[in-house]
């Protein structure tokens, strides 16, 4: 079943009726992605997309839809109370694409999900994708091709870049996973090898890093001593200088760690097979699924 | 955002950290007029800006009349530190110094939650120390749940071994700056040196603060305290144009969409033997006004003698993003510099066929365009320019 999303998956929308929920509902419905309810408080009892009813709250939506997953596209400020409102509701799965969302409540929703048991994917990333199935996010379903290989990232068109070229060399993606560039994100590259570890559509991963933190070199150690498929790393960055924010909040080299030269050593010390530029991800898959 | 000591200490005072009562002077004529105003000796004249190793590079001097503080004065505000003119000093009391402590707050990104750092040798900076002897540094990172509690405070204290004289005085820095942290959504707060004084209190002599820009928007008080003549001219300029733009040395000016593809570009120039001039995410859309804004913004920097666009077509289709190439050069009187293309994905056969029927147009504006098929050739076309243009 590949992971996360599927088509078993009855999506909720949250800010369905704004401008990025409108585009972006639509384009996922055009993918088949199974949507079920939106919400927008003010708005409910209305109907909007393909015939999607939109509710004032998430537990009306839950108890009218059973949807079981949500997308979030409202505004930063209030994404995380949109975060937790989900939670609350019952809802296991919560994927917030909003960028800007203050850290110190970023932290809150990070451990009242883990407390609860909810996966939240996110924020500041293109969202989940199983080709074929379900489309859960802002990125262009039409590059991605059904398969089995795992992607993981922290960015968006680098990330549809490396998809564009696994899929013209006849590589298909189980899932891809947008983990989002914020400091603090719900899902690590490190559970995201998890799921794909237990997976039994998934051959092999390519997890795609960039600098800041140290959340890929965790990743790499556990891969050593866990995983029990190949992964292929790619690590965006090398010429960024210190201390500067390179677009995503997340990345930046602070103090001197987060570099990118370590979290390549790193990954090449665990036996993760590291392209140079993003054209060599293809062949680096294609060996180690030999 | 980044502030200068002389403000994040103003902010812990208001959170009753005790801190040197000083002010600051941008000419030797304030300097003088405040060390009057003072009326103490030795006084500490200090350098404020936005980068480290103040120390080292000369920009803090302790005084003991007004002749050494002229000349302290007018020599830190002829420095310049890391590339950086000093602009302002702070003149305070010179505080009598037992012992230097390190006491700091950061949100710690692998554990998700801000940490309590404390180390009993400070005045260094802690990255060195991390390195240098990671046992001398105690970690406490702060419940989510419940957050500060006095036994943390006491966990900490009997680990820097702060005398009995100085608790007090501790507690309040410790607790504003625990307090400052979170009220004011912080990304680091430290207190580099905390110094126990000669008669046993704890003061703040020295505070850095940064912030969450994500949280700026609730805190409009702070936007006052935004010091863009520490940053880099052009990157200010491209804040106003709400682009993503940090400055980099070399010739080759990249714009791209997408932050983690724009650093790949970077990457991947370099990869190729060409120097990147700049880090540029012009976001999704890539609309006309948006390159015409990136365009004049690469070309502010005069390093610049290429332009590398790589673009991804995603959602965006590649045949508007061309559009709004030529929509941007249609803006512009002349633009004298080699354009490599590359676009791919969404309507990639539109927009070559759109550029194509333009080239006569986009010779009249002084530049030539080279399409590429993918990034990588891209940017070796893109080297291979810049480096004929720079032996020419």
């Amino acid at each position: 079943m590949a992971v996360l999303v599927d088509d078993n998956t009855r999506l909720l929308i949250q800010g369905i009726t704004g401008r990025e929920g409108q585009f972006h509902g639509g384009q996922m419905q055009a993918y088949g992605t199974n949507v079920v309810a939106g919400v927008t408080p003010g708005k409910g009892g209305t109907k909007t997309l393909e015939n999607v009813p939109v509710f004032n709250t998430v537990r009306e939506a839950v108890a009218a839809t059973k949807c079981n997953a949500t997308i979030i596209y409202v505004p930063a400020a209030f994404a995380a109370d949109a975060a937790l409102e989900a939670m609350e509701a019952g809802i296991k799965l919560v994927i917030i694409i909003t960028e800007g969302v203050p850290t110190l409540e970023m932290m809150t929703v990070y451990h009242e999900a883990r407390r609860s048991g909810v996966v939240v994917v996110g924020p500041n990333c293109p969202g989940v994708i199983t080709p074929g199935k379900a489309k859960c996010g802002i990125m262009p379903g039409h590059i991605h091709k059904p398969g089995r290989v795992g992607l993981i990232s922290r960015s968006g068109t680098l990330t549809y870049e490396i998809v564009w070229e696994l899929t013209r060399a006849g590589i298909g993606q189980s899932t891809c996973i947008g983990i989002g560039g914020d400091p603090i994100v719900g899902t690590s590259h490190l559970d995201a090898l998890k799921l794909f570890n237990d997976d039994p559509e998934t051959d092999a991963v390519v997890m795609i890093g960039e600098i800041g933190g140290n959340a890929e070199e965790d990743a790499a150690r556990w891969v050593k001593a866990n995983m029990k498929k190949p992964v292929v790393g790619f690590i965006a960055g090398l010429t960024a200088p210190p201390g500067k924010r390179m677009g995503h909040a997340g990345a930046i080299i602070s103090g001197g760690s987060g570099t990118g030269q370590e979290k390549i050593r790193v990954l090449n010390e665990c036996g993760i097979k590291v392209g140079e530029i993003p054209d060599q991800i293809p062949a680096l898959v294609k060996a180690q699924l030999k | 955002m980044k502030i200068h000591e002389y403000q994040a200490k103003e902010l812990l005072a208001q959170y009753k950290v005790p801190t040197p009562k000083g002010q600051v002077a941008t000419t030797v004529g304030e300097a003088e007029k405040i060390a009057s105003d003072l009326m103490c000796w030795p006084l500490v004249v200090k350098a404020q800006v936005h980068v480290g190793g103040r120390g080292k590079a000369g920009g803090v001097k302790v005084v003991k009349d007004m002749a050494a503080l002229k000349g302290a004065a007018e020599s830190i505000l002829n420095l310049s530190i890391k590339g950086i003119k000093v602009r302002k000093v702070l003149i305070e009391p010179a505080v009598d110094i037992k012992q230097e402590i390190y006491l700091g707050l950061i949100l710690d990104r692998s554990t998700q939650r801000p940490v309590i750092m404390a180390c009993a040798e400070g005045g260094v900076e802690i990255e060195e120390l991390a390195v240098t002897n990671p046992d001398a540094i105690l970690k406490l990172p702060i419940p989510p749940t419940y957050g500060l509690r006095p036994h943390h405070v006491r966990e900490v204290a009997t680990f820097l071994r702060i005398p009995e004289t100085a608790k007090k005085s501790f507690n309040a820095i410790m607790g504003g700056l625990v307090k400052a942290f979170y009220e004011k959504d912080c990304s680091l707060a430290e207190v580099n040196p905390l110094v126990i004084t000669g008669l046993g209190d704890a003061i703040a002599c020295d505070a850095k603060i940064n912030f969450d820009d994500n949280a700026l928007y609730k805190h409009p008080e702070l936007e006052s305290l935004r010091d863009t003549g520490e940053e880099e001219p052009l990157e200010v300029l491209a804040s106003e144009k709400k682009l993503n733009y940090v400055k980099l040395e070399g010739k080759i000016g990249c714009i791209v969409n997408g932050a983690g593809l724009a650093m790949g570009t970077m990457d991947i120039v370099k990869h190729f033997g060409g120097e990147p001039a700049n880090f540029l995410d012009i976001g999704g859309g890539a609309k006309a006004e948006q390159v015409a804004d990136a365009l004049k913004l690469i070309t502010a920097d005069p390093n610049v003698n290429t332009i590398f666009f790589n673009i991804f077509g995603g959602i965006v289709r590649c045949d508007l993003v061309a559009q709004g190439i030529l929509q941007a050069l249609d803006s512009m009187d002349k633009f004298p510099y080699p354009i490599v293309i590359r676009l791919s994905g969404t309507n990639e056969e539109i927009a070559k066929q759109i550029l194509d029927e333009n080239k006569g147009k986009v010779k009249s504006k002084g530049t030539e365009m080279t399409l590429m098929p993918t990034m990588a050739e891209g940017a070796r076309k893109a080297v291979e320019i810049s480096k004929s243009r720079a032996a020419a």
